[in-house]
């Protein structure tokens, strides 16, 4: 730790004030008064707001669209995960044997994540549309066999591609450091012990790269369930039939459409929940016991 | 590593660039898209090759969405938050790293907790307190009893009020709120020795001083990494702005391209202007793009720092 401090205690109170001040206001003010919200019945801009205890939570609860949406956000973070997790694991693994065209392949896989949510979902949208994109060759042959605007599968297999697309960028760029950091003499020392390139990957660098794995995966999954809006207000609006109905998009249709505020901060009460829970369980546990090094 | 594998490499080879089209693909049918007339472009089976439309499609997409006005508004949202993020993450984590008072480790949760619920889900209170960033010092007041007792004494009902939609602090200030960069600097000041901060105290340096003389030149590389993707994140914001600004004065590019596609199942009323859309959606992914390739070492640095 630290042995040389200033002792201008009035200095060190005026520079983290201004921070201090706008996460109060835009942070911690908010983030309490959606907990006041979720436990009054309140009407929009003023009026009344009413005790009401576990009321709204009961309310949703009970509510089967609402167990809809979080099944499909399950759906939605488990494919998106899977697959964005798979390929960049995959690109990382085989970009860092650092043949020729490394540092070409590392730019080529990187910039996607540059690109906004919209923008990606927009061009999903038509490259995936039945009528105009790619997609329409595959009409053309099978007449019907792909329809996201009327299919709730396909609509769900859209933003899934759109998703996870997104964030293979930001998942190699983790593993590819990850695996940049494994000393080089243990993959010396595998290859003088007989192990080939592959049997090197399987064995020494992906047991190496499981804290990372498991940081990603957590990034990968606290994001799909948070970060989702942009690819499904652009794509599917939540349809057809609320197929695509995510819980942000749900919260932001409940409070800015339906005006519904009790319900929508009820609902960001359990989103939040699982985020904090899924980023406690990333700190205590997993960077605790996955530990190799 | 020294080994002859031939067949691995060509099968290295291949999978990589399996990879690269994977990603790449999306982007060149936009692209190809944004060069078709409408004709062209909801033609079937759809052409996969350019076509000669792409400045026209371009303009007409910059025409449509306004994007001249909007273009300026993003610019200034990223460079607000850029800006925001640099100098009061810099300053708070100076205060927390640098100075030895009992609130170090309280304000140095208070900021990091921030980082574990994004905007998102915290989004309609958050809107709320944008209606009147004053709310919470005004509900605070009520609730002390100080507007009673005020306006007992002087008969004057305080009532605050600070509207920020439709305006860049309301775009700019929440999503500052946040502890990405704050916690990027703790972790490089942290490196920092102490025999530099003694050399400085020796010399009579001030707290103040030395932040600027010395920490401030020791953090370029920091702020680089930092700007950079806070530059890309504030680029692409999409939910917020879409919520605070009704006025089209205020909007800014990726919200406004999604008003380029009309509803999302509304192609029974008319087939939507993909050409003109594509064309934008290109035009909104220059600006990101061309920082993280032309900043590519930053980023990535400032990416893998900033989360851990």
């Amino acid at each position: 730790m630290r042995r040389a401090y200033f002792k201008n205690n009035w200095i060190a109170a005026l520079v983290v004030a201004p921070q201090l001040m706008i996460i109060f206001v835009f942070f911690y003010w908010p983030t309490s008064q959606a907990l006041y919200w979720a436990f009054t019945l309140e009407q929009p801009w003023g009026g009344g707001n009413e005790w009401v205890g576990f009321e709204n939570f009961r309310t949703i609860l009970n509510d089967g669209r609402y167990w809809d949406s979080v099944w499909v956000s399950c759906v939605y973070a488990f494919f998106t995960t899977a697959l964005a997790m798979g390929m960049s694991l995959i690109l990382a693994l085989f970009a860092d044997r650092q043949l020729r065209g490394y540092r070409f392949f590392r730019v080529g896989m990187i910039w996607p994540y540059a690109i906004a949510a919209p923008a990606v979902g927009l061009a999903f949208r038509f490259i995936f549309n039945p009528s105009a994109g790619v997609a329409s060759y595959l009409n053309l042959a099978f007449p019907g066999v792909w329809d996201p605007i009327l299919n709730g599968d396909h609509a769900m297999a859209m933003i899934v591609f759109a998703g996870a697309w997104k964030q293979v960028a930001y998942n190699f760029i983790f593993f590819l450091a990850a695996l940049q950091s494994i000393p080089r003499s243990l993959l010396e020392a595998g290859a003088i012990d007989g192990a080939r390139v592959l049997r090197r990957m399987l064995d020494i660098q992906l047991p190496l790269l499981a804290p990372t794995f498991f940081f990603v995966l957590v990034i990968n999954i606290t994001d799909s369930f948070t970060d989702s809006f942009g690819i499904v207000d652009t794509m599917t609006g939540g349809g057809p039939a609320r197929a695509t109905n995510l819980m942000v998009y749900k919260i932001y249709e409940d409070g800015f459409r339906g005006l519904d505020y009790s319900g929508a901060a009820a609902q960001s009460i359990i989103l939040m929940v699982l985020v904090v829970a899924l980023t406690v369980f990333q700190f205590r546990f997993i960077e605790r016991k996955v530990h190799y090094s | 590593m020294i080994e002859r594998t031939p067949v691995l490499n060509i099968a290295t080879h291949a999978i990589l660039a399996a990879g690269l089209i994977a990603l790449a693909l999306p982007i060149y049918l936009v692209f190809v898209a944004s060069t078709q007339t409408l004709a062209e472009v909801t033609a079937i089976p759809s052409r996969l090759l350019p076509s000669d439309q792409f400045f026209v499609n371009v303009k007409a997409a910059w025409i449509t969405a306004d994007f001249g006005t909007k273009f300026v508004n993003s610019m200034i949202l990223a460079v607000g938050v850029v800006t925001g993020k640099v100098v009061l993450s810099a300053i708070t984590a100076f205060g927390i790293v640098f100075f030895d008072h009992r609130m170090r480790m309280p304000v140095f949760w208070l900021v990091f907790i921030t980082l574990m619920l994004p905007l998102e889900v915290r989004i309609v209170p958050t809107y709320a307190v944008a209606a009147n960033a004053l709310s919470p010092f005004q509900a605070m007041l009520d609730w002390s009893g100080l507007t009673w007792l005020i306006e007992k004494a002087t008969s004057i009902r305080v009532s605050m009020e600070w509207n920020l939609l439709n305006s860049y602090t309301g775009l700019i200030l929440p999503l500052v709120a946040t502890a990405t960069g704050t916690f990027l600097y703790r972790q490089f000041f942290l490196t920092v020795p102490d025999e530099l901060v003694e050399a400085a105290k020796m010399d009579g340096a001030g707290p103040l001083r030395f932040l600027r003389e010395v920490l401030i030149p020791l953090s370029v590389t920091n702020i680089a990494a930092l700007a950079t993707i806070m530059f890309v994140y504030s680029w692409n914001q999409y939910l917020w702005p879409l919520l605070i600004t009704t006025d089209p004065n205020y909007g800014v590019v990726a919200v406004e391209l999604g008003r380029l596609v009309p509803d999302s199942s509304s192609t029974g009323g008319g087939i939507p202007n993909w050409h003109i859309a594509m064309a934008g959606t290109l035009i909104v992914m220059v600006p990101p793009i061309i920082v993280v390739i032309f900043m590519q070492r930053w980023f990535v640095r400032g990416l893998i720092s900033a989360d851990k």
